[in-house]
């Protein structure tokens, strides 16, 4: 089952091009990470499929479910209550974490499945716990985000965004903000949401990371899709574009 | 007259002095947030209206905008203002208010981090649960220094009531000390009014340090 399709989207900021004709899909239980220079689209690629970007031309669906589709030349996008539905199906996990800094951990956890989703208290908060300890942050429920390391704000973004229960989660350059050492806790906790068949899509640049974690790559460069492949053919390419760009990344400088 | 005469007609004038200064800001600071809306709206013609507003309020003295709002039915209509100086004062003193919080709580809500806006959007939550129980709080304890400033000019604004020949504590201390040829109510008023503002801004920490539990 396809969890998430896109098809021929096209993006512009004014006269810019960011994306021009992407067309990728997702299967459920699948891993995709996007790799790419910057600028080559993948934020706003994924920005769009969260609906945070308003695409100017193509469609995509959530596990069928049309969210945005051409109709006489321009994108109309689904009523606001199946908007409000299909975006209960995937969470987001952002580069500068977003958590809500007024908020305690345990809060920026379980208020919007008790007060958005209106989900029984006791049991989110049963279920909170839960991630929390899976996140290896069982002692950090009472506090406030200024109180974390980068590297313990983004797991509970992760368990923030996986308390609503979603079918899917993207992920945005989630380890881009976090110095070397923190970004092994993170990818851990992504790792470990593998072994439980987490749909995933990740934009990174953790080249290793990407490639022990994914069962497809996708390389963009300029807008488009430039290869769409596993792992191990993403690493043994002989695109030069490709190979510059990993080799950029692997290399250092 | 004695001192303790003096004393109890200043305090007198000083509940009059309290009374304007809390209606009007209990009146301004929501109506002040609303504006702010309208000062932020899409709306080409709304938006254009309140700037003009704001820049009346900001542009003119407040004691000739008060005298205005009380005579102007007079001259304009010929109305009869009898009983009308108490609600004259407090439109005037909230609109002028209502003012300048707009400006001090549009720029608190611009201030907020797009991503606030976007992991609240993401996780489901409406336009309107979003700027309550995201936005908001974060907004409050984000202007808060700037509007114990306003509150505290806000105190000593009441003094040009004066204008209006309402008898709040200003007033009275000039009547006495003009009738008794007697310095001593200018002083006790001065007094007064510190005492009053030294309350607000402690009243005001408090609050700050309330809120001091995030960063």
């Amino acid at each position: 089952m396809k969890v998430l399709e896109m098809n021929h989207i096209k993006k512009r900021f004014g006269d810019l091009e960011v994306l021009r004709d992407i067309s990728f899909s997702v299967e459920e239980g699948e891993v995709v990470s996007i790799i790419g220079p910057s600028g080559s689209g993948k934020s706003t690629l994924l920005r769009c499929a969260v609906m945070l970007e308003k695409i100017d031309g193509g469609a995509f669906s959530y596990i069928g479910e049309k969210a945005a589709w051409e109709k006489d030349g321009s994108v109309v996008y689904a009523d606001k209550k199946k908007i409000k539905e299909i975006k209960s199906n995937f969470g987001l996990v952002f580069q500068s974490f977003n958590l809500f800094p007024h908020y305690t951990v345990m809060k920026n956890i379980t208020d919007a499945p008790i007060n958005v989703q209106k989900r029984n208290k006791s049991e989110v908060m049963e279920e909170a716990l839960v991630l929390l300890e899976q996140m290896g942050l069982s002692d950090k429920a009472d506090s406030y985000p200024y109180q974390l390391s980068g590297g313990q704000a983004q797991r509970v973004a992760i368990a923030r965004a996986l308390a609503l229960r979603p079918k899917m989660v993207f992920f945005d350059e989630p380890t881009s903000a976090l110095d070397p050492e923190l970004t092994g806790e993170v990818l851990k906790v992504i790792k470990s949401l593998t072994e439980m068949h987490m749909t995933m899509v990740i934009v990174t640049h953790e080249m290793k990371f990407a490639h022990d974690i994914s069962d497809r790559m996708i390389f963009m460069d300029e807008g488009v899709i430039v290869k769409d492949c596993s792992p191990e053919h993403m690493f043994n390419s002989d695109n030069q574009r490709l190979n510059a760009f990993i080799g950029k990344i692997e290399g250092g400088y | 007259m004695s001192l303790s005469i003096m004393l109890e007609q200043l305090g007198m004038g000083m509940m009059r002095s309290v009374g304007l200064f809390a209606w009007t800001l209990i009146l301004s600071i929501p109506l002040g947030l609303l504006v702010s809306f309208g000062r932020m709206s899409k709306n080409f013609l709304l938006r254009n209206i309140i700037k003009l507003y704001i820049a009346i309020m900001r542009g003119t003295p407040l004691m000739l905008q008060l005298l205005i709002i009380y005579f102007g039915p007079f001259y304009l209509w010929h109305a009869n203002i009898g009983g009308y100086r108490y609600a004259a004062l407090i439109i005037g003193f909230t609109l002028n208010y209502a003012a300048y919080f707009a400006e001090i709580f549009r720029s608190g809500i611009q201030s907020m981090p797009a991503g606030q806006y976007e992991a609240a959007d993401v996780l489901g939550y409406g336009r309107t649960q979003t700027f309550i129980k995201i936005i908001l709080p974060q907004v409050i304890k984000r202007v808060l220094p700037p509007v114990t400033n306003e509150t505290i000019t806000l105190v000593k604004d009441t003094s040009l009531a004066y204008a209006l020949a309402y008898s709040e504590m200003f007033s009275l201390a000039k009547q006495i000390s003009a009738a008794q040829a007697s310095f001593m109510p200018l002083v006790i008023a001065g007094v007064f009014y510190f005492v009053f503002n030294y309350f607000v801004q402690e009243v005001m920490i408090m609050i700050e340090k309330k809120l001091n539990y995030y960063r």
